[in-house]
């Protein structure tokens, strides 16, 4: 009896999930092209054909392998310095892939964290912690990034690091703003009945439930990160030369435009093809996610 | 309405006194010296170096010194240019019109395109003209705008020999720019061809700087749409027997626009962002470059000047685009 009951009792979440996921095609391709984006960003070295950063003297500025001048060795052609592009590409997806996790994970914990204590504190300091926030979004974004970066010095690093200060009040915001409406249900009144604790009131009772949009956010910063990373290497403020990130190859290769087409295109649709992918992905997340837009 | 007003302008100071501290920190918190950095000097003597922590005002405690600089700031005292040696107050403002221009094109290009694309996605909400809008939006929405602008360059600069690559206005013309607005003091100049040629300077960047808000402002749109017109005095309307024009274009779309408002205002910023990235690479001798190329140039007097009034521009925006919803949108002032 209890059997057939727990049968046709609810879907785990995650299957659950995983069929409204489902019906958005456009998130299953997403899913698939950024399934390749972190496969080629785990083993990129490995598949490369060449070394990202060795030249090639006697092969400089050859073209992809289906133009005339172009062969197998280099099947995307070669850049200034007669760098294989393919292996380029591949192996500066690494880069990529890392500034997005780095910067949604600090981001996201941070502002996570200052939401919970903004929507569960006192009200002076919700609001202390509120002008802040809007005080860092009166900036826009990339230029504060700049600046930051100004800063700190030029490289990656620091560049993940302000994006990840840029991105923050977005997360604070979000969690505020959840955890706020969630503290006005009773399943939160009982908790505090029963006695739970201020940590467990924040971490077990009200944080598993705010967390559809912040996920949704997450994915959407992650494309966020590696644009504006892009942005900042191709202004030269971010990672430097010679290493293969795509923003700083598109910015090396910017005087080559007119003779050598594939050493800026390239790098370009990869970063399009990526963030396009983890964009579709975010739709296909909020849609399966949030239970007002599910059925419509 | 007038409580509103008062309230949303109170937020406004704790917040502007925020970003003065923030762009007050920068140069405190730059590596090395900030008296070095501040003079671009090296190997001060020490009395030089006296002579010039006094002139800065750092031998006076740190508050004392905000104090000063918000008072500063307020009587529009940002400092001068290490480089030019003018004060920054007045570079901003010899080129913001040429930043403002160029903004005001591109949200223009992406309302004007913007708006009817996410109607029409909605309208044919699911079927080809949907899909087929709203993948495209959201290639643009995902794109790189360095690129695009590059990309761009090699078609129809590089290829095509449509458009200049660089500048405002081709080298030939010279006329007096009383407003700064390119469009504007060419056509009053009278000379023949000058008209054209800011225009053909301008199309590219417009492109460029306006994908990004085309896509938003055509999303948001649909969305919106979307919403309003499953609402009960849409199926009155169609029930009076309204044509489906009036019904879309009237009942819903001025429903519609309240959200879509709001993300225009937002895109404020997003456009002033965006022209770091494109004025820099159409060397459009604005805002965004001149940051740029005075972080690069270690122009700190700048940079920290231009930091402050960028966001003091946004947020007067922002308070105006909230003004504006107040006004729109009568719920929002009740409350």
């Amino acid at each position: 009896m209890s059997d057939t009951a727990s049968d046709v009792a609810r879907p785990s979440p995650l299957r659950e999930f995983w069929f409204y996921f489902r019906e958005n095609r456009g998130a299953v391709i997403g899913l698939w092209i950024f399934g390749v984006f972190a496969f080629l960003a785990l083993f990129g070295p490995w598949i490369a054909p060449h070394d990202a950063t060795a030249q090639f003297r006697d092969a400089t500025l050859q073209p992809p392998f289906w133009q005339e001048g172009g062969n197998w060795t280099f099947p995307l052609g070669t850049d200034p310095l007669g760098r294989d592009m393919l292996s380029r590409l591949i192996v500066g997806a690494r880069f990529s892939f890392f500034v997005g996790v780095v910067v949604v994970s600090i981001a996201a914990s941070g502002g996570i964290l200052m939401g919970l204590v903004a929507g569960f504190a006192p009200k002076w300091v919700d609001t202390i912690i509120m002008r802040i926030m809007d005080v860092i979004l009166a900036f826009p974004s990339l230029l504060l990034a700049l600046v930051l970066v100004a800063i700190l010095g030029p490289s990656l690093t620091n560049a993940m690091i302000a994006i990840a200060i840029v991105l923050q009040p977005h997360y604070v915001r979000l969690t505020r703003a959840s955890v706020l409406s969630e503290l006005q249900k009773d399943y939160v009144t009982s908790a505090k009945v029963v006695g739970a604790g201020l940590p467990r009131l924040m971490f077990v009772t009200v944080l598993p439930n705010c967390l559809a949009p912040i996920i949704v956010q997450a994915a959407l910063s992650f494309s966020t990160a590696i644009l504006d990373a892009a942005a900042l290497g191709f202004l030269g403020m971010g990672a430097q030369p010679p290493t293969p990130e795509w923003g700083t190859m598109l910015a090396e290769a910017r005087e080559f435009i007119l003779r050598a087409w594939w050493v800026v295109t390239l790098p370009g649709l990869a970063i399009l093809v990526t963030v396009l992918a983890i964009n579709l992905m975010g739709d296909g997340l909020r849609d399966a996610l949030d239970p007002k837009l599910k059925r419509s | 309405m007038l409580n509103y007003v008062l309230i949303r302008l109170l937020t406004f100071v704790p917040t502007f006194v925020g970003v003065t501290l923030i762009s007050f920190g920068f140069i405190r918190l730059l590596p090395g010296d900030p008296i070095i950095v501040m003079a671009g000097e090296r190997g001060l003597t020490d009395e030089r170096y006296a002579e010039l922590e006094a002139q800065f005002g750092f031998d006076r405690p740190i508050f004392v010194q905000f104090w000063e600089y918000l008072t500063g700031v307020l009587q529009g005292d940002l400092g001068n240019s290490f480089v030019t040696k003018r004060p920054v107050w007045d570079e901003f403002f010899a080129l913001f019109p040429a930043t403002l221009e160029l903004s005001i094109c591109a949200m223009f290009f992406a309302v004007v395109l913007g708006l009817p694309a996410g109607v029409i996605a909605a309208v044919n909400r699911g079927k080809f003209y949907d899909r087929a809008l709203m993948s495209t939006a959201l290639i643009g929405y995902s794109m790189p705008i360095f690129w695009w602008a590059l990309l761009l360059i090699i078609v129809f600069s590089g290829n095509l020999q449509w458009t200049p690559v660089s500048g405002r206005i081709d080298l030939i013309y010279y006329f007096p720019d009383p407003t700064g607005f390119m469009l504007i003091d060419s056509l009053r100049s009278g000379q023949s061809g000058a008209f054209t040629s800011a225009v053909r300077h301008l199309v590219l960047p417009t492109i460029v700087l306006g994908t990004i808000p085309l896509a938003v402002i055509a999303r948001q749109t649909r969305s919106a749409m979307l919403e309003v017109l499953g609402e009960d005095y849409i199926r009155t309307a169609r029930a009076k027997g309204l044509t489906s024009g009036r019904i879309n274009g009237v009942h819903a779309l001025r429903n519609a626009l309240i959200p879509v408002i709001t993300v225009i205002g937002l895109s404020v910023g997003t456009l002033l962002a965006g022209a770091i990235l494109t004025e820099t690479i159409f060397s459009w001798p604005g805002i965004g470059k001149w940051m740029v190329d005075s972080i690069f140039r270690r122009d700190y007097p700048v940079v920290q000047g231009g930091l402050l009034l960028i966001a003091v521009a946004v947020m007067i925006v922002n308070l105006t685009v909230d003004m504006l919803y107040g006004v729109i949108n009568p719920k929002i002032r009740k409350r």
